[in-house]
Formats: C-alpha cells, sequence, structure tokens
C-alpha cells in the first residue's frame, strides 16, 4: 500500500501541535523539555517526507533531507543533555522545577 | 732633537699643555695645595716652551727657507659644498718662522712670568683661579698664533680678550677692579666687532657667487686670494681690500690699545702686577701686530690702510708718551709706555717693514715684561704704587735696581740695548718708506724720534722717583724694605739678560752683519716688505743713529736734571704750565669724553628701552593675556553648555529609553515563549495575505 505526502504531513505537523501545546501549558521543566522534543519530531518527520515524496526523478534520489533529520536527532539528544544538567542544576539551587519561579534574570 | 714630521705631529701640543693645566687647575683648585698648583701651573708652560724650542730647531734645519712651514690639520671643522663652489674650514695649527718667533716669545716670557707668580702671590687665597687663568691665557694666545685660518684665529682671539677681563677683574670684589675688567671686556668687544664684520665682508666677497676655487679661509688660501679680492668691485668707493684691513686694524686697535680703543689698557693695572707684565708683553697687545703681519700679503694690496695704520701707529707713540710724563702711579706710567712703543709696532708695520715690527714686538716683550715684574717687585717692597711715596730703593732692591736699569738702558733706546735696534730699525724704515702721501714719511719719523725723546725722559722721572733720592714712604715702611725672593729675581735677572743682547738678533745694516730675524722672517712676508735693509745709504743711517741716540740721551739728561739735580724744578714747571699739566695728568680727558660721548648716551638708551620694555612690550603681553583670559571664559561657557550638554543629553536619553525597554525582560518563559508563537503566527498570517 502507499501513503501519500499528506498523510504524513498531517501526522507531523500534529506533533508539532502536541509539543508545541505542551511547552506552552507545562509549568514543570522537564514537562517543557519534552515537549520541545516532540516539536523536533514533527519537523524531523516533515523533512522525511518531504526527501521521500519530492525525488527529482525516479532513478535519482535525494537524500539531503534524511541526512538533516539525523543531525537534528543527533542535535536533539545534546540539547537535552545540557537541558537536564541545566535543570538539575536549577533543582538542586532552588529547590523547585517550576519554570513560573525562574525570574531573576527579569529586566 | 727631534725632527720636521715629529715636530709637525706634536704641534698640538703646544696650545694644549697650557690648556690641560688651565683644567686641572680650574677644576681642583681648592682640593691641590698650592705647590702642587705651582708646580702645574709652571711646568705645562715650560713644556710648551721645550716644544716651540724644538720647533724651531727642526725649522731651522730646513734647507730651503721656503719649506719652513709645517702644518698640522686636527680634524675637520666645517665643510659646506653648494653648485658653485665648496667652503671648508680645518682646525690645523701652522708653523713657520713667524708663528714660531711668537710662541717662543709667549711661551718663554711667559714662562718667566708663571715663574714669577709663584713668588708675587703667595698667601693669596686663590692661587688655583690665578694660574688656571694664566694657563688659559697662554692657551688662547698660542691659538691665536698658530691658527691657520681666520676663524680658528678669531677663536683665540676672542679668547685672550676674555682671560684678560677675568684676570684684570680677577680681585673682583674690589668694584673698582671689577669695573676695569669690565672696561677692558667692552672695550674689546668694540675693536672685535670691527674685526668681526671684516671678517664677514672677507667671506662674502671671497664665496659670493663663483670665487676662483677659493674654499677656506686659510693664510696660504688667503694669499692666493688676494688678487680676487683686489679685483672685487668697490663698497661705497673704496676697495674691498682696504675695508677688510681697515676693519681687521679696528679690532687691532682694541686689542693692542691704539687709539681709539686704547683706553682699557691703563685701567688694566687692576689685576695683579704679573698679569699686567703678562698682558703687556707676552700676550694679548701684541695680538693686533701679529694679526697684521700675518696678513701682510692683504695690507699690502691696501697701501691706503697701511697708511692709516702708519698714521694711528706714530700718534699713538707719541700721544701716550705724553701722558705718561705725569702719570704718578708707576704701573700706569708702563701701561702708557706700552701703548707708545705699541704705536711704534704698529708705525713699523704701516710703512711695510714688517720684520721690524716683529723685532721690537720681540724686543718689547723682553724689557717691558722687565719692567713690570721690577714693578712688582717694587710694589712688593712698598705695598703702594704711587712713585711720590717711594724713592732711594736702590739701597733696598739691589737686584731689581740693577735689572730694571737694563730694562729701563733699553726702552730709552741707548746701544747697544735691545730696544735702541729694534726702535731704530723702525725709525729707519720709516724715514725710507714710500707712503702715499710725499712727505709723510719723514713728519711720521720726526714724530717718533720726538715720542722717543718723551720715552727716554719719563722713564727717567719714573727711575728717579723710584730708586734715587731718599725713601719718602715714612719711616715705619722704611723698616720693611726687602727685597723679594728668589723666585722672583731669578726671571728679573733673565729678563734683563735677554734685554740687554736681545737686539742682536736684528743687527742694522750697518754693521755688515746678517739680520738674522728679518732673513727668518722673510718667507712669511711678502715681496717687497723693507726693513731699510734695501737702502744702502750707511752714512745717512749711522747719521740718523746718532740723532736718535742723541734725542735718547738730551730725554735722559733733561729727565736727569729735572728729577735729581734740581728737583723743584717740576713744581715750578707745574705751576707754569697748569693747564696743560692738568690736560696731561687727567689723560687729556679722553675717558670723560668717552663716558659723555658713548657711555651716557647708552645709559639714557638703556633706561629708555627698560621703560619701553616695562610700558609698551609688557603692557602688550598683559594686555593680550586679559584678552585671552575673556576669550577662554567665553570657550568654556560655549564647551561646559553645548559640548557637554549634547554629549550628557545623549548619555541621558539611553538611559531613559533603557529604562523603558528593559520591562519587556518579564524573566517568565512562559511569557516569550507566547510571544514566540504569536510572532510566528504573525509571520504565517502576513506570508497568506501577501
Amino acid at each position: 500500500m502507499s501513503y501519500s505526502l499528506q498523510s504524513f504531513l498531517i501526522v507531523s505537523s500534529l506533533l508539532f501541535c502536541l509539543g508545541m501545546f505542551t511547552v506552552l501549558t507545562r509549568r514543570n521543566a522537564i514537562g517543557v523539555l519534552m515537549g520541545i522534543e516532540l516539536i523536533l519530531n514533527g519537523a524531523g518527520l516533515n523533512f522525511v517526507a518531504f526527501s521521500r515524496f519530492l525525488q527529482p526523478s525516479q532513478t535519482a534520489s535525494l537524500l539531503s533531507g534524511q541526512i538533516f533529520t539525523l543531525f537534528i536527532i543527533a542535535i536533539a539528544a545534546a540539547e537535552v543533555a545540557v537541558a537536564l544538567a541545566i535543570v538539575l542544576v536549577l533543582y538542586s539551587q532552588m529547590k523547585t522545577i517550576d519554570v513560573e519561579d525562574f525570574k531573576e534574570l527579569r529586566g | 732633537m727631534l725632527g720636521p714630521q715629529t715636530v709637525k705631529n706634536i704641534l698640538w701640543l703646544i696650545p694644549c699643555l697650557p690648556l690641560t693645566g688651565a683644567v686641572v687647575n680650574g677644576l681642583l683648585r681648592r682640593r691641590l695645595p698650592a705647590r702642587l698648583i705651582h708646580i702645574i701651573g709652571c711646568v705645562t708652560v715650560f713644556l710648551a716652551f721645550l716644544v716651540s724650542v724644538s720647533g724651531f730647531i727642526s725649522l731651522l734645519r730646513i734647507e730651503e727657507p721656503h719649506n719652513r712651514l709645517l702644518i698640522q690639520s686636527l680634524y675637520q671643522w666645517l665643510l659646506t659644498v653648494w653648485d658653485q663652489g665648496r667652503f671648508s674650514l680645518t682646525v690645523a695649527f701652522r708653523f713657520d718662522p713667524l708663528s714660531a718667533t711668537l710662541c717662543l716669545v709667549v711661551t718663554g716670557v711667559g714662562f718667566l712670568i708663571h715663574l714669577y707668580s709663584v713668588g708675587y702671590m703667595a698667601g693669596d687665597e686663590s692661587q688655583g683661579r690665578y694660574f688656571a687663568y694664566l694657563n688659559l691665557f697662554t692657551f688662547s694666545m698660542l691659538l691665536l698664533i698658530l691658527a691657520d685660518n681666520l676663524l680658528l684665529m678669531f677663536v683665540g682671539w676672542e679668547g685672550v680678550g676674555l682671560c684678560s677681563y677675568l684676570l684684570i677683574g680677577f680681585w673682583f670684589s674690589d668694584l673698582e677692579k671689577a669695573q676695569a675688567g669690565m672696561k677692558a671686556f667692552i672695550v674689546n668687544r668694540v675693536g672685535d666687532f670691527g674685526f668681526f664684520v671684516g671678517l664677514m665682508l672677507l667671506f662674502w666677497s671671497l664665496f659670493e657667487g663663483s670665487n676662483g676655487g677659493v674654499s677656506g679661509l686659510g693664510f696660504t688660501e688667503l694669499r692666493q686670494a688676494v688678487p680676487l679680492l683686489a679685483s672685487a668691485s668697490p663698497v661705497l668707493g673704496v676697495g674691498v681690500v682696504t675695508w677688510i684691513a681697515l676693519l681687521f686694524f679696528v679690532g687691532a686697535t682694541g686689542k693692542s690699545a691704539q687709539i681709539p680703543l686704547y683706553v682699557w689698557l691703563p685701567d688694566a693695572m687692576a689685576g695683579p702686577t704679573p698679569v699686567s707684565a703678562f698682558i703687556h708683553a707676552a700676550t694679548m697687545v701684541t695680538a693686533g701686530v701679529y694679526m697684521i703681519v700675518r696678513l701682510n700679503f692683504l695690507y699690502l694690496a691696501a697701501p691706503a690702510a697701511l697708511t692709516v695704520v702708519a698714521v694711528v701707529g706714530a700718534v699713538t707713540a707719541f700721544y701716550a708718551a705724553t701722558i705718561a710724563i705725569t702719570q704718578n702711579d708707576i704701573k700706569r706710567v708702563l701701561a702708557y709706555s706700552t701703548i707708545s712703543q705699541l704705536g711704534y709696532m704698529f708705525l713699523a708695520v704701516g710703512v711695510a717693514a714688517f720684520s721690524t715690527g716683529i723685532f721690537h714686538l720681540v724686543t718689547h716683550a723682553f724689557f717691558k715684561a722687565l719692567l713690570f715684574l721690577g714693578a712688582g717687585s717694587v710694589i712688593h717692597a712698598v705695598h703702594s704704587n704711587d712713585m711720590q711715596e717711594m724713592g732711594g730703593l736702590k739701597k733696598y732692591l739691589p737686584y731689581t735696581y740693577l735689572t730694571f736699569m737694563t730694562a729701563y738702558l733699553a726702552i730709552s733706546g741707548i746701544p747697544p740695548f735691545s730696544g735702541f735696534m729694534s726702535k731704530d730699525e723702525i725709525l729707519w724704515a720709516t724715514f725710507n718708506s714710500h707712503l702715499s702721501v710725499p712727505g709723510l714719511g719723514k713728519a711720521l719719523w720726526a714724530l717718533g724720534l720726538l715720542g722717543a725723546g718723551l720715552t727716554a725722559f719719563y722713564m727717567t722721572r719714573l727711575v728717579a722717583l723710584t730708586f734715587m733720592g731718599t725713601f719718602r714712604g715714612g719711616a715705619d715702611e722704611e723698616k720693611h724694605l726687602h727685597e723679594s725672593p728668589l723666585v722672583m729675581t731669578i726671571p728679573l735677572i733673565i729678563l734683563a739678560l735677554l734685554a740687554a743682547v736681545g737686539g742682536a738678533i736684528g743687527l742694522p745694516a750697518v754693521t755688515h752683519l746678517p739680520n738674522l730675524l728679518h732673513d727668518f722672517l722673510s718667507p712669511v712676508l711678502s715681496g717687497h716688505g723693507s726693513s731699510g735693509h734695501e737702502v744702502h745709504a750707511y752714512g745717512l743711517e749711522v747719521l740718523l743713529m746718532l740723532v736718535s741716540t742723541g734725542v735718547a740721551l738730551s730725554g735722559i739728561g733733561l729727565g736727569y736734571y729735572f728729577y735729581l739735580k734740581r728737583p723743584e724744578l717740576p713744581d715750578q714747571a707745574r705751576a707754569r704750565f697748569a693747564a696743560v699739566y692738568r690736560l696731561l695728568l687727567n689723560k687729556y680727558y679722553v675717558d670723560e669724553i668717552y663716558s659723555a660721548l658713548f657711555l651716557r648716551p647708552v645709559l639714557k638708551l638703556v633706561a629708555l628701552s627698560g621703560l619701553f620694555d616695562l610700558q609698551v612690550i609688557d603692557g602688550a603681553v598683559n594686555l593680550s593675556s586679559k584678552i585671552t583670559a575673556k576669550f577662554s571664559f567665553l570657550v568654556g561657557w560655549e564647551d561646559l553648555t553645548i559640548v557637554d550638554g549634547a554629549v550628557n543629553g545623549v548619555a541621558a536619553m539611553v538611559q531613559r529609553w533603557g529604562d523603558w525597554i528593559r520591562h519587556l525582560q518579564t524573566g517568565r518563559i512562559h511569557q516569550y515563549l507566547y510571544s514566540v508563537v504569536l510572532g510566528l503566527f504573525g509571520l504565517c498570517v502576513f506570508m497568506l495575505l501577501f
């Protein structure tokens, strides 16, 4: 069976919106990070789908979209590692990981 | 003995040895003991004398007289090159018969005076300074003599002027003596100004435009440049050579104390007596004569200037002798006699008998040094300069008396003493001279002869008042009369021998013996400089000799009659010719005339320019400062309000805006995120709509 590009785009935009929703509504810092992961995965799925469906011809293939996604996954992993470390330090300093409480950098 | 090449390489030692002494004594004068100061002061000059002697001997050993010239170039002083020529000056010393003769006199007589000073200055607290000045004086004079170009000579020329100032005003705490020093310096400056203008005129006429390859002021080059100068276009109707010669002569009248710039010399006895001897005999006053003889080629190209020199010389010789008759200060009499004798030297060079002028310079150095040192010995004993407080000293000062008498006979012109030889040669050369004005030679001769008679008269007066008769200074003083120490009498004896037989270096032609000095000097002098030797009129020469001897003897006889035989006669004569006496006693009121003519107007001008300075120049300066202060006030206001205001305004504006904008930074993450989403949404809407 074959799927059309639109179905992929629908799934990816669903992922993006769910991620955005999570980021905007969660007050827990871990939750926010999870939301960011969803957004990134939505974007990655979008790249792969376009890479798969927008080939210039049947014989030649253009892999740059899929390679881009690999980079996104790698960078997301690194980003989460750094972000979790920050969250840990924040918790040890402030005894909370509620993002609403972090207002030190207010102007 | 040293060869010419060696001597050439050690010429620099002659001036530099006394310079070393001056530096050492000058810098260490407070640390060194007096004995060491004396040794340094005397030995350096004596060594310079030895070098001069060996140089003199090696000159004599050069066979060809025209090769008797040693020049040591030390270093390049100046070098300028332009499209039409070049100008270069080297510091070089020139040792030829003329400078050799002068070096021997300056270092030889100078050494004796240094030696004498050891005794005379004993006990003075600033002997280091004294000997340093004396050595510096010797150095300057030797530099003047040995210089190979005019500019280096001018350095020495100024140096002796400075040293004479320092030594005349040696006891500067006495205002009168300090003023005498200043007078010497200022009068010399007037003369030096003439010399310097002459130097500039010479430079200008040699180096203006194309100059035929002349490239310096060395004497050899100048000699070759004379035709070029002679062909230059006249300035103010008088030839350039004549101008230069006259201007140089102005310098000579200052240094050598001729009319009208002689006034400093009589006051110069304010210094210690050996200094007077040094100034009058060995250094300083002979500089002018030496300069003219050195530039004889220039003067021969300017007969008019030579005539002026001869006339000034003869008039000075007579004029100064008349003043000397009435003076009571023993050193003052000798000072005027120096002026008079210098007049003879200028008379000699003025009639182009250059070697005769140098001859008289040499013999005069001997007997005048002796006279001054003898006078110093007398003053040392009597503690007074006034001859009216002396008398009968021959009993107490036998050596001084005997040596003084030798000098007295020499200066009076009694044969065969040295003074007779040289003075008679001058008179003979004057008699035979061919001056541009007919009959002038004979007139100058008569003037010179009269002066010689006066010289014999006033010297007899001096000797009679000092050594003859009875002591007039009071019994207390009489007890303290004593002969000077050996270190003072030995120079006197040596000089007495020289004064007696020194004439042998220039025997008159009638003796058929060679005139050694004339032959020795002839390579330096241009062609037809005559000493009377060319005229072989022996009968006439003998006659003139008899006449001058007769005049001298009658002068002595008159003096003897007036001051020893009939001591009341001078008082009668004084009463009879009161006006003349007063005129002579006050030295023709020349000092007063100069004071009224030059000094007072200058002082008035000084006061006026002082006033001008205070009122006008200071006023202008103060006004400008006031204006500046007002203006700067304005500028300050502008700076504070406008410039600073703009800067502060910008700063305040940034601060206000910052205050307002910082409220965007709330620190709430969700707010940021919402705004991001809102921005994204806005962007999408924007793209969909347009």
